[in-house]
């Protein structure tokens, strides 16, 4: 049998090797269990860490569970309370108001700062390292340094206006709920404009010279270059970086938590965080399930839309 | 002023929830101790927190017997603020060790990260054999807790009575779910000379006292601040503390909302008034930020507890020298409303080892162990037994003393009703603290805040 085996031809690309074949064999050498194989792990993973906390989340955001009592079905009546809530649709305005303006903010500077690091530069390399850092740094770690940055007493933006003559006290930064939405809004885009400007930058270095070149034999202005060829051109990384800020801004919860923990009065609670202290810090876990369930189809909705919309074509 | 911690606060058990039976750890703890923990990095949001439960019900009544064969504990504990208070607290837990055998692992964890930790663990029936936890943790879970009254017995016996409030917070439906260890106090520290130079020669005993004083400070140069942000510890104590002195309270001894009455709303008036005497930027403070501005010397008078005194002691010496410590004044009720993080023992229903953890908390809470520990920590942990109040330490140096009967005059979270699960909802999403904040910074008139803050509590109280 051995013998026999080593001569069983291997590299197929499909099918069966058909019956009478050793299992072991079978197995080396059909290509769509190989497949299977290869993509089990993968399956197992997304099944057993997003499949199942979702299920989970789903149950119960329609129970009553607490941290100290087993929850009954109650339907809809989370949500139905939730939309009448002013806490939690401060949360859902301030989600939607953090998400759309920072990825507002950060294409814009993302992309001026990709056509910048595009051009021939001195020590680019360098550049786009230091660009890349306050995206590489750890989140609460940046998040202190802002909240640093933002102190109400101590705050060296405070300081340098005071000393310029700009302003004679303290700016309240996170002391009022417009400013403190601001300043982290703020925050937000200084992390995540780098993700933007490396992205798109790779982006950019995929636009074949020649398009230009030949936009250029054509008498373009520089700004026709960039909308008619260089725009579409980056259509896809754009479509893929917008879809994942959009994912990870809407969910976001260590910035805010660490700058303000939801204050003040509530005014900078994202979804996350709110969840996160009423399930949590409050006990109420199928309230803060019921919270966390809204940033789902919000962000099915904003896959979707980006997906199709933005990239106009199929992958 | 009375201080007597048998007048004040009212006597003990009074509108308990009713308890459903006990039962064990559920038949699905594990599956969801998995949705817990993958979940956090699947979903990023609370996809994560939704894990388990069994029922609710009394805390699981576990024989007391010998300490288990090889027996080993593992505590959840805050990390800690006096650096003596961690090395005394290993030498005490090494000291078990010697005598009985059972090795203790410390998991010490940033103070704000307990609760979460030991709410989680609870939850899912696994994690540290015991915890000491703040505020009323243990009254969102006593089903998944071990009953511990043979363990208060025994302490009970050795060093005196329990302060009504911190036995209010260790029991539930007459049994004891949790150990009091202390009440973190939180009390206020002040510039001696500045508050002399604005025509203080000592802290207003009373809140129209404590209004001109704040007024002389800011027109010294020297306001006053306090924390009126989302700050678990500093804005949660002094808020609450106000709301109580005015006679307000969130819910009733029957359980009714009672936080749009009269009461609150005179306290709202006064911290309008008093929120004006402050330093600017209070609206964003945690915990840290009254700290680093009293040692700055940028605060005259700042509430907190004594740590802020020890920090001066190593980093600002001229703050330290200049700083007295005093008991919040008392409001128009007339009595000691005062509102502390208290700290307490609980062991999980969950651990294969009662019998040693509640052996390790009867060793911990000794006098033996405690009273070095408690001098130690110096006056960190207000005690919440009675005799050990009475140790010289606490008037060894004048500012450990104000904080001495932080646990004696304290009320409970939820006063005055009930404590569970809506207490400390309530006491999570912040109601009082931005309530208070809400009228202070002038953004919403007394009533209004009242208002708001009570169609919030409604919904957490279910009525």
């Amino acid at each position: 049998m051995a013998a026999t085996t080593e001569e069983v031809p291997t590299g197929r690309t499909g099918g069966s090797p058909g019956p009478g074949v050793p299992w072991r064999v079978r197995m080396r050498n059909d290509s769509r269990l190989a497949a299977i194989l290869f993509l089990l792990p993968a399956v197992l993973i997304l099944v057993g860490l997003l499949g199942y906390p979702l299920v989970l989340g789903v149950w119960l955001s329609l129970t009553n569970e607490t941290l100290a009592e087993s929850g009954q079905f109650v339907g809809l009546s989370n949500f139905i309370y939730l939309v009448q809530d002013p806490v939690f649709r401060t949360a859902v305005f301030n989600t939607v108001l953090y998400t759309v303006v920072s990825i507002f903010f950060k294409y814009i500077l993302g992309m001026a700062l990709a056509l910048l690091l595009n051009r021939k530069l001195r020590f680019k390399g360098l550049l786009r390292a230091v660009f890349l850092l306050p995206w590489v740094v750890p989140t609460v770690l940046s998040a202190i340094a802002w909240w640093w940055i933002f102190d109400s007493q101590f705050s060296i933006l405070s300081w340098i206006g005071i000393h310029l003559g700009l302003i004679h006290h303290n700016i309240n930064f996170l002391g009022s709920p417009w400013n403190a939405r601001w300043s982290v809004i703020a925050v937000d885009i200084w992390r995540g404009t780098p993700f933007f400007a490396i992205s798109l930058l790779a982006g950019l270095q995929t636009v074949p010279k020649s398009l230009h070149e030949a936009a250029d034999m054509d008498g373009a202005t520089s700004w026709q270059r960039f909308r008619h060829v260089t725009l579409p051109m980056l259509s896809g990384i754009t479509a893929i970086v917008v879809t994942f800020s959009a994912i990870f801004t809407f969910s976001d919860f260590s910035l805010v938590y660490s700058i303000t923990r939801g204050g003040p009065n509530n005014a900078t609670h994202l979804l996350a965080t709110l969840a996160y202290q009423e399930a949590i810090q409050g006990g109420n876990l199928s309230e803060g399930a019921a919270i966390a369930m809204f940033i789902v189809p919000v962000l099915f909705a904003v896959t979707l839309l980006t997906y199709f919309k933005v990239s106009r074509r199929k992958w | 002023m009375s201080r007597d911690g048998d007048k004040f606060p009212p006597a003990l058990h009074t509108s308990e929830l009713a308890r459903m039976a006990a039962s064990g750890v559920s038949r699905r703890s594990l599956l969801r101790s998995m949705g817990l923990g993958v979940g956090a990095l699947a979903a990023g949001s609370l996809l994560s927190a939704c894990g388990g439960s069994s029922a609710g019900g009394a805390p699981q009544v576990v024989k007391s017997g010998p300490i288990e064969k090889g027996a080993k504990l593992k505590l959840l504990r805050w990390s800690a603020f006096v650096d003596a208070d961690q090395t005394n607290w290993e030498k005490n837990t090494q000291a078990f060790t010697q005598k009985t055998g059972v090795p203790v692992s410390i998991d010490w964890e940033t103070w704000t990260d307990v609760q979460p930790k030991a709410a989680t663990a609870a939850h899912v029936g696994s994690g540290p054999d015991l915890a000491i936890a703040f505020y009323d943790t243990p009254q969102q879970f006593p089903d998944k807790l071990v009953d511990l009254s043979d363990v208060a017995d025994d302490i009970s016996s050795k060093a005196g009575a329990w302060f009504s409030t911190p036995q209010k917070y260790g029991q539930s439906n007459g049994q004891w779910i949790a150990i009091p260890l202390g009440a973190n106090g939180a009390e206020w520290n002040y510039r001696v000379s500045w508050a002399k130079a604005a025509g203080f020669s000592e802290f207003p005993k009373d809140t129209d006292g404590l209004l001109e004083f704040a007024k002389a400070m800011k027109t010294d140069g020297h306001p006053i601040g306090l924390a009126l942000g989302h700050a678990v510890g500093d804005a949660n104590t002094w808020t609450h503390w106000l709301i109580w002195a005015f006679g307000g309270m969130t819910v009733d001894s029957n359980g009714k909302i009672a936080v749009d009455q009269d009461g609150t709303i005179k306290a709202l008036e006064y911290a309008k008034q008093f929120g004006d005497q402050m330093i600017s930027g209070v609206a964003s403070w945690d915990d840290s930020n009254n700290n680093k501005a009293y040692l700055a010397g940028q605060l005259g008078a700042t509430s907190n507890g004594i740590s802020i005194y020890y920090s001066a002691q190593s980093d600002a010496p001229d703050v330290a020298a200049d700083t007295m410590t005093a008991e919040f004044p008392v409001g128009p009720v007339g009595k000691p409303t005062q509102f502390h993080q208290i700290s307490q023992f609980m062991v999980y229903a969950y651990t294969q080892y009662p019998n040693a953890a509640k052996e390790y908390i009867k060793f911990m809470m000794a006098p033996e162990q405690y009273k070095p520990w408690m001098e130690a920590s110096e006056g960190y942990v207000s005690p919440p037994l009675e005799s050990y109040t009475q140790d010289p330490f606490w008037t060894s140096k004048p500012q450990f003393t104000p904080y001495r009967d932080a646990a004696k005059n304290m009320l409970w979270d939820g006063y005055s009703g009930p404590m569970g699960i809506q207490s400390s909802q309530a006491l999570a999403d912040y109601v009082v603290v931005d309530m208070v904040a809400r009228a202070a910074t002038g953004q919403q008139s007394p009533k209004d805040s009242a208002n708001q803050a009570a169609a919030q509590l409604k919904r957490i109280y279910g009525v």
